[in-house]
């Protein structure tokens, strides 16, 4: 079975430094003509706009070729055709697979029919590991290090995979994590057993106004009204977590904003403005280390 | 209560085989389905609602001339972790052997997450199995990477 990228827990440590400075290299230097004889396919099940257009800019600025569809609706999948033969049929086609689906374990299943390296574009509320990697390179690329940063995480931290992976993916780098929601939306239990395990501090807050002063990162994301099961109980909080330009007075100079986007509300548009705010350069780091994540499974990142 | 009705056998003995004392007695079905008992061709007897120190009430099964590997007796361990598992050749117990939770499972338990992708294709679920902190056996998918306490998966 060659080697994929399923989950963030699939990467060491080792391996994921590894990618992030691949990525600084690609970011210097973004057309490498390295894949000029790889066929990459991107098959989309269900549809994406932001994580679809980052892989296919990144096989683009590599080199390779990229077939696929963002849609299963017109393709044989819509016939009845199992998981296991389109994977079958398409590994046989390229020399890598980006998939997203949206059942969870989707991917993993892929991975163990494929005769080439499957990437997980989100397999559901499951994983998103090149998300995760995004994150920690931005990370890395605004604090100039991973170790030692304080991350206050706001908004849904309850379904939130973005947050979950990225709580886990920073369990290396001794972290200290604030994490701000509502009652419902509290980040689970196992989450926080996780850390206390690895002797990691973090805290629990309610509030975002008093919480931005003593961070270095501020992961914003989105607060879903279909996850409250009373929709007053969103009324109530849906502002609490909204971020006005005029919340980061006093805030550390080096103190960024990120988020997965697509945001709606809970970021204002003065704080686009701001040195804060690095949510879009985020989302444009996205192509540099996708284009590491495919080279390196490829076996092309030894001899850049 | 006097010694004699102590020692006295409330499931017959068998001359060779393999018997499993100390089921939960509401295990004792579920104990056979996983043993695949219920196509079973021997001589098979059981008792529940017996009397037991550990449980106040307990199963036990008494299977003549049949003999099981490790790997199918630590399947039991999931709902029937303090079972005790006697080989028997000519009414002796010749061997005792203790039940290990295995490591991972196949095909006995279903994810218990709707969206899992065993639920949706042809797949045989696949689990790893650990203790939490309050030792209740979780499940963790292969798969969806879900965790399910095993009492909702089985």
């Amino acid at each position: 079975m060659p080697k994929s990228l399923i989950s963030i827990h699939d990467f060491s440590k080792e391996e994921i430094l590894h990618i992030l400075e691949v990525a600084k290299d690609f970011e210097r230097d973004k057309c490498r003509n390295i894949l000029g004889d790889k066929v990459i396919a991107c098959i989309f099940f269900e549809p994406s706009t932001r994580t679809r257009l980052s892989f296919e800019t990144a096989s683009n600025r590599l080199g390779a070729r990229v077939i696929g569809f963002s849609d299963a609706g017109n393709t044989s999948i819509s016939k009845g055709e199992s998981l296991k033969d389109t994977i079958k049929m398409v590994s046989n086609y390229a020399d890598l697979i980006v998939m997203r689906h949206p059942l969870e374990g989707s991917a993993r299943y892929a991975s163990e029919v494929s005769s080439v390296p499957i990437i997980n574009a989100g397999d559901g509320a499951n994983q998103h590991p090149t998300q995760t990697l995004l994150d920690l390179y931005s990370i890395q690329q605004t604090q100039g290090r991973l170790d030692g940063l304080r991350l206050n995480m706001v908004g849904d931290l309850k379904y939130g995979r973005t947050v979950h992976s990225l709580l886990q993916a920073m369990s290396h780098f001794s972290p200290e994590f604030i994490f701000t929601a509502p009652e419902e939306l509290r980040m689970p239990k196992e989450y926080l057993e996780f850390l206390s395990e690895r002797n990691i501090p973090y805290r629990e807050e309610t509030e975002l106004s008093g919480n931005i002063k003593d961070t270095d990162i501020l992961y914003m994301t989105r607060v879903q009204q279909e996850r409250f099961t009373d929709p007053m109980e969103y009324e109530k909080v849906k502002d609490v977590y909204r971020l006005t330009a005029s919340m980061l007075e006093g805030c550390k100079p080096n103190m960024k904003i990120l988020h997965p986007l697509p945001r709606v509300s809970e970021i204002a548009d003065d704080v686009d403005e701001t040195p804060h705010a690095y949510y879009f350069k985020q989302a444009e780091n996205g192509v540099y280390v996708r284009m590491a994540i495919i080279a390196y499974l490829l076996g092309k990142t030894n001899n850049l | 209560m006097s010694k004699l009705i102590d020692t006295s056998l409330q499931v017959s003995a068998i001359k060779n085989g393999t018997v499993v004392d100390h089921i939960p007695t509401d295990k004792l079905f579920k104990v056979i389905e996983i043993l695949g008992l219920t196509s079973c061709d021997k001589q098979l007897t059981f008792g529940m609602n017996l009397d037991s120190k550990l449980y106040g009430k307990k199963a036990i099964i008494k299977i003549s001339d049949r003999f099981f590997k490790d790997d199918e007796l630590n399947k039991i361990s999931l709902i029937a972790p303090y079972a005790k598992i006697n080989i028997i050749r000519n009414y002796e117990v010749v061997e005792k052997k203790v039940l290990m939770l295995p490591e991972s499972i196949t095909g006995i338990a279903k994810c218990a997450n709707p969206m899992c992708v065993t639920n949706h294709q042809r797949i045989t679920p696949k689990f790893t199995v650990f203790t939490d902190k309050d030792s209740s056996v979780m499940l963790k998918c292969h798969y969806c990477e879900k965790v399910t306490n095993l009492k909702s998966a089985l």
